[in-house]
């Protein structure tokens, strides 16, 4: 393994080193092939497990193979370390990813989105001392690996909060300017680093500063932003963390980190987009615009009497519909209903009543959330209809049965240019025969947004905690 | 200018690496249908569990003989880019384990 088979640009190299490289542009193939085959539905498990084993082979040649500057390979008593602490790690990873509820899902990915950036942040702190003064290279993305992988795992962390209920959204009209501020401030100490002719070890306190600034700016980038907006932000963060890897992947010349880094990171800026696309806002917009803050417009324009439907109501009027549509909110899934909700879909089947499901691109707290909680309750994905389709087949729906939804089928989206969802895309529940809401109260969603869908005429509402509404109509048209 | 270009020559290869990378991670992701939103955010953020490579080259030329800040802080990154693998992928696999159950 250390022999030396031959000379490139004046640096010897050995079997071992080769085979690394080697190693490391498999793995890098086998992210690329796993990223593909992980965005078609039948491949996707596959994609996953093949991503994993190019990880899988990418950490044990690296440490098996790698060489420092000096040649000298990773001792015994160190390789005995690393295991003993990838152990853990991953026992711990393992353990909390099998446990974790399907509903708590989007906060898990924010913390080990988390995670990746506090490493990319802790190795760029780390190699930054041993860089040489006037490498501007090298400096350049050993700060930028620190700056991003610091923001990346100080939003995830707030990101972590507000999915959790544990962080409110804190929107004051200074914050945007402060934001700016802050980001100059960052942007100019990052240059001052890097342009310094000093020793790096020289400039430590600079870089201790860098890493606070970036840390608050993560918090404060993430802390205005709410609603229906937090899957973008968990997105853009989840494509940080990536371009954060892949500058550590530069500090090492580590072409499998570049690749899979800035793989992650560009996957995850389209992923942001498409999100952005789905509500109809600009990213921008997102990052600086303020949500839910003009809310209270154009609901006393209309009547505001509501009408409740009765259990029996409902049961008769879904069994002898032709064509039923639900609707699935978040609600349903804090409710954890979406195995009645399966219930009543099978059930319904069963007296020869179509069923569908009509999936917003945003329902739920990240994107897709909606279809992951449902395939879990064994709902057949050919059901899960995206928004697109669902609304050309709504005029011809009897009933749409809304549960825990709001926002997505909010009409204002369509009619109300003063309300903050203007333009956003919904679900056309009004175009349908007739409409049930299921909510537990009046109050509005989670962008704060008022609803007028439930003072419609076509609307029912059957008011309560979704899990035990949905129990007792399961239980009232099995007894019809 | 000149520096620029020196920077760029420097590091030719890498950033034709980023330039080629970002066109391919668009070009795989485009077609994706909202279905797999999740699961493949989640699987993309494992991927960014790349760092840990970072982590084991640190831990492994660091010095075990005496108990420094760097070390620990090196061991620290090394436990975080382990989560960010091992949880990244498994939770990812929990997700897709329910797409697979339906299939006939």
């Amino acid at each position: 393994m250390d022999k030396i088979i031959g000379i490139v640009n004046g640096v010897e190299f050995t079997i071992g080193t080769s085979l690394l490289e080697l190693s490391y542009l498999l793995a890098a193939l086998l992210f690329v092939y796993g990223l593909k085959l992980l965005s078609h539905p039948d491949t996707a498990r596959k994609g996953n497990m093949w991503a994993a084993t190019g990880m899988g082979l990418a950490m044990l040649t690296t440490l098996l193979l790698h060489k420092n500057s000096s040649g000298e390979g990773i001792a015994l008593m160190n390789i005995w370390v690393i295991i003993v602490f990838i152990g853990l790690g991953s026992a711990i990873g393992w353990i909390v990813a099998r446990k974790v509820k399907m509903t708590a899902m989007p906060q898990l990915v924010s913390v080990y989105n988390a995670t990746g950036g506090a490493a990319s942040m802790l190795v760029a702190l780390l190699e930054y001392p041993h860089a040489v003064a006037g490498d501007i290279g090298s400096i350049l993305v050993t700060i930028l690996g620190l700056v991003i992988g610091a923001i990346a795992f100080s939003g995830s962390m707030i990101a972590y909060g507000k999915l959790d209920g544990k962080v409110g959204d804190i929107m004051k009209p200074f914050m945007t300017y402060l934001n700016l501020f802050l980001l100059v401030i960052t942007f100019a100490l990052s240059i001052y680093i890097i342009a310094s002719p000093l020793p790096p070890t020289d400039l430590m306190w600079a870089l201790y500063t860098l890493t606070a600034l970036a840390l608050l700016y993560g918090v404060m980038f993430v802390m205005p932003i709410g609603g229906a907006d937090m899957p973008v932000v968990i997105s853009l963060l989840n494509a940080l963390t990536g371009v954060a890897a892949a500058m550590a992947g530069f500090i090492y010349g580590n072409q499998a980190m570049i690749l899979g880094g800035i793989l992650v990171g560009s996957a995850g800026m389209i992923l942001t987009i498409l999100m952005c696309n789905a509500m109809n806002r600009s990213l921008l917009n997102v990052i600086i615009g303020s949500f839910g803050g003009s809310s209270g417009v154009g609901s006393d324009s209309v009547d505001q009497t509501v009408r409740e439907i009765a259990l029996s109501d409902a049961a008769i009027l879904l069994s002898y519909s032709q064509k039923v549509y639900i609707v699935p909110g978040y609600g349903l899934a804090v409710a954890q209903a979406q195995h009645l909700c399966h219930e009543l879909d099978t059930l319904l089947e069963g007296k020869g009543v179509e069923v569908k499901y009509a999936i917003h691109p945003v329902a739920g707290r990240m994107p897709g959330h909606m279809n992951v909680l449902l395939a879990e309750a064994d709902v057949p994905y050919e059901k899960l209809m995206e928004m697109d389709d669902a609304n050309q087949e709504m005029a011809n729906t009897d009933v749409v049965i809304v549960v825990g939804a709001n926002d997505v089928v909010n009409p204002a989206a369509e009619d109300d240019p003063a309300s903050p969802i203007y333009g956003m895309p919904i679900i056309k529940v009004l175009e349908a025969k007739n409409i049930i809401v299921m909510k537990r109260s009046m109050a509005t969603g989670y962008a704060a947004i008022p609803n007028n869908l439930f003072y419609h005429p076509k609307n029912r509402m059957l008011f309560g905690d979704a899990k035990a509404t949905l129990q007792k109509l399961v239980a009232e048209i099995k007894s019809m | 200018m000149e520096q620029v270009l020196t920077l760029f020559f420097e590091y030719k290869e890498s950033i034709f690496i980023i330039a080629l990378s970002i066109f391919l991670g668009v070009e795989v992701i485009s077609n994706v249908p909202a279905v797999l939103h999740t699961p493949l955010m989640s699987g993309a953020n494992a991927i960014s569990g790349v760092i840990i490579i970072g982590g084991i080259i640190l831990v492994g030329h660091s010095d075990l003989s005496t108990l420094s800040v760097d070390l620990v802080l090196g061991i620290l990154a090394l436990v975080f880019g382990t989560l960010n693998v091992v949880g990244g992928f498994v939770v990812t696999d929990r997700m897709l384990e329910m797409f697979k159950k339906r299939k006939k």
